[in-house]
């Protein structure tokens, strides 16, 4: 049975999909069957930043309406062959996704993967409660900024009461912090929450802390997961959080402040 | 006869039959003895008229069922109605028993076994919805029970937590947007950055306890403070919120 993985965070726009897409290959990469699902429906950008978005022929939705087989659907990544992707419909909208379909095609992924990441789209409705209904885990994406953390803690609130292992009296979907675009310098200033103010309001286990970094924005160019690009420190920073979340002790990087020495200063950016 | 179908089909269904569910009082018989039953019930109405008056009202009469000579059930009901109750239905009734409820227009309702634990449970809730009917009719608040509600995990954004009839316990921080209600007293054992709420029954004695007061808003019975308005040097540390003579206070701990 696979371990259901929802990325999620309430607010818009704080690196859920890039989150899901890095996550998901990092966890391929390391030898796991993983498929990642689309839940935006009507707003897809998955395809997009996995470099897939040419090979589009079937989707979520197709598959939930039996309008095509799960496999006719999967998109194989070319860069690593233990990754799947599941796009989702840019024609149609959230309503076309059903509890019960949504559940069929997750029992049916769960037979061939190890690993099945969900990247929520943005807000509380149909979309975001039904990408999160079936998980296990949950990945709470939350960059360090006041509307980002309470609308994290508004979908913290969802996750233990509309989850489908709240309703039926289970253990409770395993909760993570991942905080990005975090800047220690802007911390140091006093303009940005840090990590301690952010787990104040939020407690709870701090699963990785993604530094800003303009790497990103290529890599969504690139189409290619932030994670693959080892030379950044936002890629080095996903590798530990997928070695964190398969049981490895990393110590937390790029939480402080790096010092730069005048050899750095001289060459460095 | 083509006149009168053409006439049926032509007829939209004004009918609806569908299942529903009530609460009724149920009056529980130890006894044969009608005398008996009506000075008693009469005692029992006599505490709350308007509660009862015209309450539908189920017979239970597991206990004397099988007793010799059978309670004279017509006698019963005629009695019963006249003190403005309306039985609409009989149960634990032995066959013959069931037989004459029927012919006097009572309905025979099944029961099982877990049955008789409601039974119990049922008149003690009437009871005590009679005390607090009681206590309205006098002008005071509605009484708040002893037992409290204890919440031991973080009170997230946007979560409402409403204790009815007691205190309510929050042994864990409670998030800015979310909602604490209680009929009686609030303690936080954490940072308070939401609402609370107290007293909204209308007991004007309920407290507010925190330890870290940070709050949105912050109400007793009905009157409130907001955030704005709690003076700084109250803001994060502990205290307590309480009315005094209709004024909200609020006092270090």
């Amino acid at each position: 049975m696979a371990r259901i993985i929802v990325v999620t965070s309430g607010k818009g726009g704080v690196g859920k999909t890039t989150t899901a897409a890095s996550i998901a290959m990092g966890l391929a990469q390391k030898g796991h069957r993983t498929a990642v699902i689309d839940f935006d429906v009507g707003l897809r950008n998955l395809d997009l930043l996995m470099g897939c978005e040419r090979r589009v022929v079937y989707d979520f939705v197709n598959v939930i309406n039996n309008e095509a087989k799960i496999n006719q659907a999967l998109i194989r990544d070319k860069r690593c062959n233990a990754l799947y992707v599941l796009p989702a419909s840019q024609t149609r909208d959230k309503d076309a996704l059903t509890t019960d379909g949504v559940g069929r095609v997750l029992d049916e992924l769960s037979e061939e993967f190890e690993y099945v990441v969900c990247d929520s789209p943005a807000g509380i409705e149909r979309g975001a409660t039904l990408a999160m209904y079936y998980a296990d885990d949950a990945i709470v994406v939350t960059n360090p900024e006041i509307s980002s953390v309470r609308d994290s803690d508004r979908m913290l609130g969802i996750l233990s009461s509309k989850s489908r292992r709240a309703e039926n009296n289970e253990d409770p979907i395993k909760e993570h912090l991942l905080l990005t675009r975090y800047s220690p310098e802007r911390v140091n200033l006093g303009d940005m929450l840090s990590v301690d103010d952010v787990q104040e309001i939020l407690s709870l286990n701090l699963l990785g802390v993604i530094p800003e970094s303009k790497s990103v924005l290529n890599a969504s160019n690139a189409g290619a997961p932030i994670i693959m690009d080892q030379e950044s420190d936002a890629g080095q920073a996903y590798m530990d959080v997928v070695c964190r979340y398969l049981g490895e002790d990393v110590p937390h990087r790029f939480i402080e402040l790096q010092k730069k020495g005048l050899l750095g200063r001289l060459f460095g950016g | 006869m083509s006149a009168k179908s053409r006439k049926q089909s032509n007829q939209s269904s004004v009918i609806e039959l569908r299942a529903d569910s009530f609460t009724l009082p149920v009056l529980k018989l130890s006894t044969t003895a009608i005398g008996a039953i009506i000075e008693q019930l009469n005692e029992k109405v006599d505490q709350a008229p308007e509660f009862f008056r015209n309450a539908p009202l189920v017979l239970d009469i597991f206990l004397i069922a099988d007793d010799d000579p059978p309670i004279k059930l017509e006698s019963l009901v005629n009695k019963i109605q006249a003190v403005d109750l309306t039985p609409v239905g009989i149960r634990g009734g032995s066959q013959s028993l069931n037989d004459v409820a029927q012919s006097i227009g009572l309905a025979v309702l099944s029961e099982s076994r877990p049955a008789q634990k409601a039974i119990e449970k049922e008149t003690q809730d009437t009871s005590e919805s009679v005390k607090q009917e009681q206590k309205q009719e006098q002008g005071l608040a509605t009484e708040v029970g002893s037992s409290a509600m204890i919440i031991t995990q973080p009170v997230r954004s946007g979560q409402r937590i409403y204790a009815k009839n007691c205190d309510l316990v929050i042994l864990a921080t409670v998030s800015a947007g979310a909602e604490l209600i209680a009929d009686g007293n609030i303690h936080i054992y954490g940072t308070l950055r939401g609402r609370a709420l107290a007293g909204v029954g209308g007991n004007t004695d309920s407290r507010i306890f925190c330890q870290d007061l940070q709050a949105e808003l912050v109400s007793i019975s009905g009157q409130y403070q907001i955030s704005e308005g709690i003076d700084d040097s109250l803001q994060g540390k502990p205290v307590q919120v309480y009315l005094s003579d209709d004024s909200l206070l609020i006092d270090d701990l």
